[in-house]
C-alpha cells in the first residue's frame, strides 16, 4: 500500500490542525511528530477483532511523521479513561482510537468533552448530534461480507444446515447472523442457520463445544462472531466441516476447509483518516461504509468453493461495489413468523433501524434470549 | 489456620515491653515495615532481571514505573483512582482473615453489590438524589454482604470450605449478572453492550473536588479506618481475633463463633459490595459485564500483601494501583506485554509471602535477648 | 435421520463427548492435587500451573514439531511450579493457601507474557485414536475419537487408588498427611515428602494443561482456561481425596460443561448463562450436601489446613 501522498510537511500541518500544537502557539519543537494512540480491549494478537485493528495501526506506523502508540487489554471501565489521559498527558497523543464498543459511552465521551481540542475516533459507536464534535464513530458494514460468505456457504453445504457460533445476542452479531443466512438462502432457499451463543467474547472451550454440537446436528459449514475465531475454525476443520472466517483471514489455519471470510480492512481506512486530517479536512463524525468504501473485505475464495458459487458471489459483490444492492429488503420475516421488514421497504445499510436489530430472520434456528 | 500470618499486629500490641531498649520496644514494629519493604525491593529487582532477559533496560523499567504511577499529578490521580476499589475489595479478604478464614470471593460480592445498588436506584428514580445514593449504598452493601455471609454460613453450619465456595460464588454471580443484564434487566436501548438502564446523571456521585478521583477513594479510606478500629479497638474485634487464634479457646470463653463468622463475613462482603456500588454510581452509571474486571481478585493480593491489616491495605492498594497505572506506560514505552503487570504482581506476592518466615528472626532487631 | 441429523440425541451424545473431551484437564489436575493434598498440603496454584503447562506444551510442540515433547515440557514446567510452591511453603509460618493464590497469579501472568508470540502459529497437535470405528453414526464416531492422555488419566485413577493403599510411598504420603509427627518419628522428612508430592501434583496439572492447548480445544490463547484448574481443586474435596471419585467427578464436570451449547443446538435457548455456570453450581451443591460441620470429612488428611 502506498500512501506516499502524505508529505512530512502535510503531516506537520495535520498535527497542527489536530490541536495541541495550535493551542500552544505552534511551538516547533512540539509539532515534530503526530502521536496516535490505539487502545484494544483484548490481546492485539488474538487472530481476530483486536488483531484486525492492530494491523490497521501497523499500516500507520509505516507512514512518515507519525508515532503510533498502543495499549492492549484495557478494560471498559474508567481504566480506559485513564489510558486515554495517560496517552495525552504523558505521550502527547492528539488522535485516539479506542477500538472497543464499550469504550464509547460514558468513557470516551467524557474524555472528548474534557479534551475538546483533540480528536477521538471510536470503532463501533453510534455518534449522535448530542455527542461532542471532536469525537466520531466509524464502523464497517461487515454484514455485506457476511452476506457473501453466506452465498458461498449456501452453495457449499450438502445438508443445507449452516452453523453460527456467536458470543452475545446483540444487534451487531444478530445482523451478521441474519445477513449470513439471507445470503445462504439466496443460494439455497432451504438452507437454515443454527446459532449457538457462548455468552462471552472469548470462551474457547465453549466455542469448541458449540462447534461440535453444531456438527453433531448435521451442520457442515460454520462461521462465527467471537473475538478469536481460531478455535472454531480449527475444530470445525478437524471434523471435516467447512468454515467461513471472521475479523481477519484465517485460511492459513485450515487451507482446505476455509471457504471465504468477512474481514475488516482497517489497514486501508486508518491511513485514509490520517490523510484526511493531514489535508485539513475533518473526518465525518459518523463514518460508515462497507465493501465499496473498503472498510470491509472478503477473504480470497478457498479451493473448495465451486465456480457457480464464485460466480454468484462475485456478481453480488460487484453490485455492492456499485452501491446497488440492499441486503435487508422487505418482505423479511423473523423466525417466529412476524414480518419485521414490510414488503416494499428497503432498509439500506445506513438505516438506523438496522442498528437496533433484535430478531433472527426466517431460516435461523435459535432465539435472541 | 492462618492465625500466625493473619494477625501481624497481634504480637506488636500484646508483646510485653520488658526491656526499655529502643529496638526491643519498637523492633516488632520496625519489622512490619522493614520486611515487606525488603520483599518488595527483592521482587522489583527480580522483575528487573526478568525484563532484562528480554533485552529491556531495568533502569528504564523502574523510571517508567515511577513516572507512570507517581511522577506527575495526573499519574497520582490515575493511581488513586485505581486504588479506590482495591481498598474495598481487599477488606473483603482481610476481615474474614482475622477469623482465620480465607475468602477469595470479593469479585462476586462486588458484582452482586453493583446489581443490588443499580436495582435500588432504578426502583427509586422519582426520589431526590441523596435518597437514591443512600439507598444504593445500603443495597450494595447488603447485596455484597449477603453473598459472603453465605460462604461464611456454609463454612460454619455445613463445614464447606469457604475459600472454594466463595470462589465458586464468583462464577455464579457473574452468570446471574449476565443473565439479568441480557434478559430481565436489559435496557432495550443498550444495543451492542447489554446493560441495565442508567441510574441517571443526577444520581452519580462524582469526583472529589479539584481532582478526577471519584468518591470511592474516600469510601475506601473510611471503610479501612472503620475496619481497623473495629478489629483492634473494640471488644468485638478482640473476640474475633481470639476466635481466629483458637476456635476452641473462643468457645471456652463463651464466644458465639457462628455469630462472629456471620457478622464478619457480612461486613467483609459489604465492603466489596460498596466497591460495586461505587463502580456503578461513580464510573459506569449502570450495570453491565464491564464491572467484572478483576478488582475482587487484585483485592486478595492487596489483603495478603498488607498482611490482612486494614490500615496497611491503604498504602498497598495505592502501590498496586500505581503498578496498574504504570502498566500502560510499560506497554507503550518499553513494548512489554500487558501481562507484565500480572507477572510483577505474582513475583511481589511470592516474595512477600516467603518473607513471612523472617519475622522475629532478624538478629539486630531482637536486642540483647 | 436421512439428513445425518440425530435430533435430540445430540444432547446425551454431547454430554458423553464432553465427558471425554472436556474432562481430561479436570482429571489430571484433580489427581495431581489428590497426591499433594494427601501429603498434607493444598496447592491452589494449579490453575496457574495448568495455564503455564498449556503454554509451554504449545510452545515446545511448535518449536520441536513433536507434541509429545510438548506434553513432557508441560509436565516438567508443572513440576517446577510444584517445587516452587513446596519450597516456599517449607519456610516457617508460610500459609500454603496464600502461596497457591500467588502462584496462580504468577503462573497465569508468566504464561500470558511468554505466550504472546504463540497465539498465531499452529503447533503440531496430539493424535486421536478412533474408538468409534464399529459405529456408522458419524456423531458417535466423533465423540469416540479419544486422546491417549484421557486413557492415561483414566488408568491413573485406579493406579493411584491402589498405590495409596498398598505401596510404600503411598503409605509415606498418607502418613505425612495424617500426622507429620508420626512421619518424623519414622525418620522421614515431611518437607521432602511434601516437596515430592507437590511436584508430582504439578507434573500432572501441567500435563492437564497440555491437553487443552494440544488436543482440545487445541490451540493456545489467553482465554483457554476458564477456571478449570481451580474447579478441579474444589473437585478433590468433594471427591474425598479418593482418586476413583476424582475420575467420576471429572467425567461429570466434562459432561456438565457440554450441556449448555448442546441444549442450545436442540432449541433450549433461554438461560444459557445459567447453564454455562452449571459446573460451578454443581460443585457448590455437592459440597453443601457432602460436607458436615460435625465431623471431619471421611478421608480428609488430618494435616490439611482447610479441614482443620
Amino acid at each position: 500500500m502506498d500512501f506516499g501522498g502524505i508529505s512530512r510537511r502535510h503531516l506537520l500541518q495535520g498535527g497542527a490542525a489536530l490541536g495541541l500544537s495550535a493551542a500552544a502557539g505552534l511551538k516547533p519543537a512540539f509539532a515534530a511528530e503526530t502521536t496516535i494512540g490505539f487502545i484494544y480491549v483484548g490481546s492485539r494478537d488474538d487472530y481476530g477483532y483486536n488483531q484486525a485493528h492492530a494491523q490497521g495501526a501497523a499500516a500507520l506506523k509505516k507512514l512518515p511523521g507519525l508515532k503510533v502508540i498502543e495499549e492492549e487489554k484495557v478494560p471498559e471501565t474508567d481504566a480506559v479513561e485513564k489510558t486515554i489521559e495517560s496517552m495525552i498527558n504523558l505521550d502527547g497523543a492528539t488522535l485516539l482510537f479506542p477500538t472497543s464498543f464499550g469504550y464509547y459511552n460514558p468513557h470516551m465521551i467524557k474524555m472528548a468533552n474534557k479534551y475538546p481540542k483533540l480528536h477521538f475516533e471510536h470503532c463501533g459507536g453510534l455518534w449522535t448530534d448530542k455527542d461532542p464534535k471532536n469525537a466520531g464513530s466509524y464502523f464497517g458494514y461487515i454484514d455485506e461480507a457476511q452476506y457473501i460468505s453466506g452465498i458461498v456457504a449456501g452453495y457449499t453445504t450438502k445438508s443445507g444446515k449452516l452453523g453460527f457460533v456467536a458470543a452475545k445476542p446483540i444487534p451487531q452479531v444478530l445482523r451478521n447472523i441474519n445477513a449470513f443466512t439471507l445470503g445462504a438462502r439466496l443460494a439455497n432457499p432451504k438452507a437454515t442457520t443454527q446459532v449457538i451463543f457462548t455468552g462471552d467474547w472469548s470462551m474457547p472451550v465453549k466455542e469448541a463445544e458449540a462447534t461440535n454440537s453444531l456438527i453433531d446436528q448435521g451442520v457442515d459449514v460454520l462461521t462465527c462472531h467471537v473475538d478469536g475465531p481460531k478455535t472454531m475454525v480449527e475444530n470445525a476443520a478437524r471434523r471435516g466441516a467447512f468454515v467461513c472466517g471472521y475479523h481477519v483471514n484465517q485460511s492459513p489455519l485450515a487451507p482446505k476447509a476455509y471457504l471465504t471470510g468477512a474481514e475488516w480492512n482497517w489497514e486501508a481506512l486508518y491511513p485514509k483518516f490520517v490523510k484526511m486530517l493531514a489535508a485539513g479536512e475533518s473526518i465525518p463524525n459518523f463514518y460508515r461504509g462497507g465493501l465499496k468504501e473498503e472498510i470491509v473485505k472478503v477473504s480470497p475464495y478457498g479451493e473448495a468453493v465451486s465456480d457457480e458459487a464464485k460466480k454468484h458471489a462475485d456478481e453480488i459483490k460487484a453490485k455492492f461495489m456499485a452501491d446497488g444492492y440492499t441486503i435487508f429488503k422487505g418482505p423479511i420475516k423473523d423466525n417466529k413468523g412476524n414480518t419485521v421488514i414490510a414488503a416494499g421497504t428497503d432498509r439500506g445499510q445506513k438505516d438506523p433501524e438496522l442498528e437496533k436489530m433484535d430478531y433472527l430472520v426466517e431460516g435461523v434456528l435459535g432465539a435472541t434470549s | 489456620m492462618t492465625s500466625e500470618t493473619a494477625d501481624p499486629l497481634d504480637t506488636a500490641v500484646i508483646a510485653p515491653a520488658a526491656d526499655p531498649g529502643f529496638l526491643q520496644r519498637y523492633g516488632a514494629s520496625i519489622e512490619y515495615i522493614l520486611i515487606p519493604g525488603a520483599a518488595l525491593a527483592a521482587a522489583l529487582i527480580t522483575f528487573g532481571g526478568f525484563v532484562a532477559l528480554f533485552g529491556k533496560s531495568p533502569l528504564d523499567l523502574y523510571w517508567y514505573m515511577y513516572y507512570g504511577a507517581f511522577g506527575t499529578w495526573f499519574s497520582w490521580q490515575n493511581t488513586l483512582t485505581r486504588a479506590a476499589p482495591l481498598i474495598l475489595t481487599a477488606l473483603c479478604t482481610a476481615l474474614p482473615a482475622q477469623l482465620g478464614m480465607v475468602i477469595i470471593g470479593g469479585e462476586g460480592a462486588l458484582l452482586i453489590g453493583a446489581l443490588a445498588a443499580t436495582s435500588a436506584a432504578l426502583a427509586l428514580q422519582s426520589m431526590p438524589p441523596l435518597v437514591v445514593q443512600l439507598a444504593m449504598v445500603v443495597a450494595g452493601m447488603a447485596g455484597g454482604g449477603l453473598s459472603i455471609m453465605l460462604a461464611g454460613g456454609l463454612r460454619h453450619y455445613r463445614g464447606v470450605n469457604e475459600t472454594i465456595s466463595s470462589l465458586l460464588l464468583v462464577y455464579i454471580a457473574l452468570a446471574i449478572l449476565n443473565h439479568l443484564v441480557e434478559g430481565a434487566m436489559r435496557d432495550p436501548a443498550s444495543l451492542n453492550k447489554p446493560s441495565t438502564r442508567e441510574i441517571g446523571a443526577a444520581n452519580m456521585i462524582g469526583s472529589i473536588p479539584g481532582t478526577d478521583v471519584h468518591w470511592g477513594l474516600v469510601f475506601g479510606l473510611v471503610a479501612a479506618l472503620a475496619a481497623y478500629v473495629l478489629i483492634y479497638h473494640t471488644t468485638f474485634g478482640f473476640a474475633a481475633r481470639v476466635a481466629g487464634g483458637n476456635i476452641r479457646a473462643a468457645k471456652i470463653v463463651g464466644l458465639s463463633v457462628g455469630q462472629l463468622i456471620l457478622t464478619i463475613c457480612f461486613l467483609a462482603g459489604s465492603c466489596a459490595g460498596l466497591a460495586g456500588m461505587v463502580e456503578v454510581a461513580a464510573v459506569q452509571g449502570r450495570t453491565n459485564a464491564n464491572l467484572a474486571v478483576g478488582y475482587g481478585f487484585t483485592g486478595i493480593l492487596v489483603a495478603f500483601l498488607a498482611r490482612q491489616n486494614p490500615l496497611a491495605i491503604i498504602p498497598v492498594a495505592i502501590l498496586l494501583g500505581g503498578i496498574g497505572a504504570s502498566g500502560g506506560l510499560l506497554q507503550r514505552r518499553l513494548g512489554l506485554p500487558d501481562a507484565s503487570v500480572l507477572v510483577l504482581q505474582g513475583i511481589i506476592f511470592v516474595f512477600v509471602l516467603a518473607s513471612d518466615a523472617l519475622y522475629g528472626r532478624i538478629g539486630f532487631l531482637k536486642g540483647k535477648s | 435421520m436421512a439428513d445425518g441429523s440425530i435430533g435430540l440425541w445430540t444432547v446425551p451424545l454431547a454430554v458423553l463427548g464432553g465427558a471425554i473431551r472436556v474432562s481430561t484437564p479436570f482429571l489430571f489436575v484433580s489427581l495431581g492435587e489428590c497426591i499433594t493434598e494427601r501429603s498434607g498440603r493444598i496447592n491452589l496454584g494449579l490453575e496457574g500451573t495448568l495455564v503455564m503447562g498449556a503454554m509451554s506444551a504449545y510452545g515446545i510442540s511448535y518449536l520441536s514439531g513433536s507434541p509429545w515433547l510438548g506434553v513432557l515440557a508441560a509436565g516438567l514446567t508443572g513440576a517446577l511450579f510444584g517445587a516452587l510452591h513446596a519450597g516456599i511453603c517449607s519456610l516457617p509460618r508460610v500459609n500454603d493457601i496464600a502461596v497457591g493464590i500467588a502462584l496462580m497469579l504468577f503462573g497465569t501472568g508468566l504464561a500470558f507474557y511468554l505466550g504472546k508470540p504463540l497465539i498465531e502459529p499452529t503447533a503440531a497437535r496430539l493424535p486421536a485414536i478412533d474408538f468409534g470405528w464399529w459405529s456408522d453414526i458419524p456423531q458417535l464416531r466423533a465423540a469416540l475419537r479419544i486422546n491417549v492422555l484421557f486413557l492415561i488419566g483414566v488408568a491413573l485413577a485406579p493406579l493411584l487408588f491402589w498405590a495409596f493403599r498398598t505401596t510404600r510411598w503411598g503409605l509415606l504420603i498418607r502418613t505425612a498427611g495424617e500426622s507429620a509427627d508420626a512421619a518424623r518419628a519414622m525418620g522421614h522428612s515431611v518437607l521432602l515428602i511434601r516437596l515430592r508430592a507437590t511436584m508430582a501434583g504439578g507434573f500432572l496439572a501441567g500435563i492437564g494443561g497440555s491437553f487443552l492447548s494440544l488436543f482440545y480445544p487445541g490451540s493456545w490463547n489467553e482465554g483457554l482456561s476458564s477456571g478449570q484448574g481451580i474447579t478441579a481443586v474444589a473437585l478433590v474435596i468433594f471427591a474425598r481425596w479418593d482418586p476413583m471419585l476424582c475420575l467420576w467427578a471429572s467425567l461429570a464436570f466434562g459432561g456438565a460443561a457440554a450441556l449448555g451449547p448442546a441444549l442450545q443446538s436442540v432449541g433450549v435457548t433461554s438461560g444459557y448463562h445459567l447453564f454455562n455456570a452449571a459446573p460451578y453450581i454443581l460443585t457448590l451443591l455437592i459440597m453443601i450436601i457432602t460436607c458436615s460441620p460435625k465431623r471431619t470429612l471421611s478421608g480428609a488428611p488430618a494435616e490439611l489446613s482447610i479441614t482443620r
